[in-house]
């Protein structure tokens, strides 16, 4: 498992970077850099580095894929929301039993106007892991995004949602306190609440915990993010009775962004810069930025009849099957 | 959110359908107790000595639930499609064909509508032997008509859930199963029409977490499994032993989560009453 879970086909990139610093280093150091000479080299070298991140890249696995979406480096939904919104104010609690730090959610602005975000927390420490539960929500974290969405639509406000998440938490608390119900809710409010909703998988799209904050109007995801009724590993310990059957597991459940957009899960994808979002995080929110204010401006002059109704035949009109017409 | 019934609880079932049909006899899976097969099948399905409520059918639960030759199935051509073309140790395809044949059924649900002491309904029910009765484009589209059509006639819904959650080989169309069944519910709520779920052994993962939690009243067998996550994915989570009882129906109840546990003998009357407390 640990060799499945490595990200040595970043290695290359990750030394050619290195060897691009050094150089730069060097001819700082010496009072060369920017002279005639040596910018070949460095050309050479930036252009090197550029190739590497687009081959390896462009022929990543699903799996490998799935790895970007979960890289410990990837921007997470605050440093989305800082970089994306203005005046981001936090708000907290489900009004019923607690604060969730899974998911995070308040007002804020986008280009002046006013918004409800809403999004799930990884954390980047060890100890923030642990507070934020590997951005696996409880159902008080749900409860509080509801709470959020119901009043987005009292004050009129668009929401949007950022999902990334492994999962809801599968624990005796989570049962405890109906983590089956307040998916549903989510599911069931969702579906008719009277404001435009926009939603993104920033990084994992993790089953019914992450669809329970994203049943939108529009659906999309960034190019190296994952959307999956089920992990690839859990599908692999089921399906094939082992778990290191991940990879094999990821191709077949078509989690990526090309395959998602086949099937008209997703209505769009976000490009993220040369060799993924964790390595420009700025120029990923940039792409963010651009993708909702687009959404939201195609949304904005509907009449909620309109925009339930579109919001309403877009899930309903998901599912294959035969059927003989008698 | 897991089809997760490959382990014990999925040979449980296999012996159940493999013995009851053929033997004279079956011993309970609660007590142990040998019992006469006709005696099982005259008192529903349910041990007389510990009143154990078996698994059955979709066909068995719509007869005893419904008044007798009013049932009219619909749909009943909705078959799955391979649409990723899905292989794991086995072809998606080659695995509905074997179930197909082997249960004379299309997928993992009935419905159609009947009534229910005279009351019309609109009434699904979840075939568990179906690959773990689980959700995939077929099932959610069943709910999702049903639903839809009794918002046109003005009827009450019943969902009879029996399901291991999503079907894995539908990868993401069988998740959005879960945003499509829950939309159109939340239309019916809109007209105030009822929806009453009926939960039985067992009901987890995406079908718990959309229209299952949904009802207006929401009911459940005695003992069935009710959750999320399985048992054994939190067990392994948390790396404890689950609580005695953990999941069942009356720990459901207990902490809020369903209406009332109702023995099957009970199960249509319950139903008649409240739908004529809702609509009459």
């Amino acid at each position: 498992m640990a060799q499945l879970h490595s990200r040595d086909f970043e290695k290359p990139i990750e030394a050619a970077e290195r060897e691009l610093e050094e150089l730069r280093a060097e001819l700082e150091e010496d009072g060369s850099l920017g002279s005639a000479d040596t910018s070949d080299d460095l050309k050479r070298l930036e252009e090197k580095v550029r190739k590497l991140k687009e081959h390896i890249f462009s022929t990543l696995t699903p799996w490998q894929v799935t790895l970007i979406a979960r890289h410990p480096k990837r921007p997470y939904s605050l440093d989305h929301i800082g970089n994306v919104f203005e005046d981001f104010v936090e708000l907290h609690g489900d009004r019923l039993y607690g604060d969730d730090p899974a998911i995070v959610g308040g007002l804020a602005t986008l280009d002046g106007t006013p918004v409800v975000v809403i999004g799930q927390q990884k954390g980047r420490t060890t100890k923030e892991r642990v507070y934020r539960n590997y951005g696996m929500p409880h159902p008080e974290g749900y409860r509080k995004a509801l709470r959020l969405m119901e009043m987005a639509e009292r004050f009129n406000r668009p929401v949007v949602t950022l999902i990334d998440t492994p999962g809801a938490a599968p624990d005796i608390e989570a049962e405890e306190r109906g983590q089956s119900e307040a998916i549903a809710r989510n599911l069931l409010v969702m579906s008719r609440l009277k404001v435009p909703i926009v939603s993104v998988v920033i990084g994992e799209g993790g089953s019914g915990g992450a669809l329970a904050i994203g049943v939108a109007d529009r659906v999309m995801l960034f190019e190296f993010s994952t959307y999956s009724v089920i992990s690839p590993e859990g599908c692999a310990a089921i399906l094939w009775k082992d778990g290191a059957k991940a990879d094999t597991a990821a191709k077949a459940l078509k989690i990526g962004a090309k395959d998602l957009l086949g099937l008209g899960i997703v209505d769009s994808i976000i490009d993220e810069p040369l060799g993924g979002a964790h390595r420009d995080a700025k120029a990923a929110s940039i792409n963010l930025k651009t993708a909702i204010l687009k959404s939201l401006s195609e949304l904005k002059g509907l009449s909620v009849d309109k925009l339930l109704e579109g919001r309403y035949e877009k899930f309903r009109s998901i599912g294959v099957f035969k059927e003989d017409s008698a | 959110m897991v089809w997760f019934k490959k382990g014990i609880l999925a040979k449980k079932s296999e012996e159940k359908t493999v013995k009851v049909p053929r033997g004279l006899w079956v011993k309970c899976n609660n007590c142990a107790e040998i019992i006469y097969k006709k005696e099982v099948e005259r008192n529903l399905d349910v041990c007389p000595k510990c009143s154990y409520h078996f698994r059955i059918s979709a066909k068995r639960r719509i007869d005893i639930i419904i008044d007798e030759g009013s049932f009219k199935e619909h749909d009943e051509t909705l078959s799955p499609k391979d649409a990723l073309e899905f292989k794991d140790i086995k072809k998606y395809k080659d695995r509905i064909k074997t179930t197909q044949a082997k249960l004379k059924a299309n997928d993992a649900m009935i419905c159609g509508e009947g009534s229910i002491e005279g009351a019309r309904v609109m009434i699904a029910a979840f075939e568990f032997a179906f690959m773990g009765g689980s959700m995939g484009s077929v099932v959610g589209e069943k709910i999702t008509r049903s639903i839809e059509r009794a918002i046109e006639a003005g009827v009450p819904v019943i969902v009879v859930s029996s399901s291991g959650g999503a079907r894995m080989q539908e990868g993401i169309l069988s998740l959005m199963q879960m945003a499509k069944t829950s939309a159109a519910l939340a239309k019916l709520r809109e007209k105030g029409l009822p929806y009453i779920s009926v939960l039985t052994d067992p009901t987890t993962g995406g079908v718990t977490a959309s229209f299952a939690m949904l009802g207006d009243v929401i009911m459940a067998e005695p003992r069935a499994l009710i959750g999320f996550a399985g048992p054994r994915v939190i067990a392994e989570t948390i790396r404890q032993k689950l609580p005695e009882g953990f999941q069942r129906a009356e720990y459901l109840l207990e902490h809020g989560m369903v209406d009332m546990i109702v023995n099957r003998k009970e199960m249509k009357s319950t139903l008649a009453r409240l739908i004529s407390h809702l609509l009459g």
